[in-house]
């Protein structure tokens, strides 16, 4: 029975301005972030696959690309975000299943992925220097 | 009509509401997440060990059964995966109607492509020529 009239003045529900920064709001942000992150990256896994496959002169590109400090750069973010949004994922499935929900828990889950995604970055990229010889 | 008061559960459930998909989106993004989970530290494992080496043995490597099988999983489950995140983000955040559809459409050829030139790549590898 509404017809056409103006709709009222409804109030608004608090969006995220209203809201000073929470650690978990942060990181919900940023798993959307780094999906969208890998998402343009795997242009980044298609160019790696398809050189291989096309030989040696264009893999060679591929490894002049991926091993100058632009190339390193993007690889290294790239681990970060793989292994943030990994993490991020555990998290949403255990949330998904209706744990983890607590101030405290809630609390220790993000900090644990946020920890876990910097220290396990910087690990594999540590090993990866000191006994691959690093990307190149 | 039909969708209303009127409808019994039944009817309004075959509707699958205004998605027409029902939970689909919902569910396979979780079954993705949850298969990314091993395959993603299976694809840092590779990455890790292919570090530093020539090219006829990241060659060699990537095309040996057990490699390419886990790549091809991994770049299966990750390209669909990634298409249905992009979706969400897409909705949330692009209203005009027909922008909209362009970008859903877009991002479902993305994800194909990079799936499709990736397996190919890793066939290629694997079968030789």
């Amino acid at each position: 029975m509404a017809g056409t009239k103006t709709p009222v003045e409804r109030p608004l529900s608090p969006h995220l301005q209203i809201y000073s920064p929470m650690l978990t709001m942060m990181m919900s942000i940023v798993h959307r972030v780094t999906g969208g992150a890998l998402y343009v990256g795997t242009l980044l896994l298609v160019w790696w696959l398809v050189a291989a496959a096309a030989g040696p002169a264009a893999y060679a590109d591929f490894e002049w690309f991926i091993g100058s400090i632009i190339g390193r750069l993007i690889l290294f973010g790239y681990t970060w975000a793989l292994i943030h949004h990994m993490l991020g994922g555990i998290r949403h499935l255990i949330w998904d299943n209706g744990y983890g929900f607590g101030p405290e828990e809630r609390e220790w889950l993000v900090r644990a992925g946020l920890i876990g995604s910097i220290v396990l970055t910087v690990l594999l990229w540590v090993v990866g220097y000191l006994v691959m010889g690093g990307p190149r | 009509m039909g969708l209303g008061k009127m409808s019994t559960p039944l009817a309004r459930v075959r509707g699958l509401g205004s998605a027409k998909s029902g939970t689909e989106h919902f569910w396979r993004q979780r079954l993705t997440a949850v298969a990314n989970i091993p395959l993603t530290i299976a694809f840092i494992i590779i990455l890790m060990s292919l570090m530093g080496r020539s090219y006829p043995a990241v060659k060699q490597i990537l095309g040996s059964p057990l490699i390419a099988i886990l790549m091809l999983l991994f770049i299966l489950s990750a390209t669909y995966h990634m298409r249905l995140g992009m979706q969400v983000i897409i909705e949330d955040y692009v209203h005009h109607e027909v922008a909209k559809l362009s970008l859903i459409m877009a991002n479902t050829f993305f994800a194909v492509a990079i799936g499709l030139a990736s397996a190919f790549a890793i066939l290629k590898l694997s079968f030789g020529v």
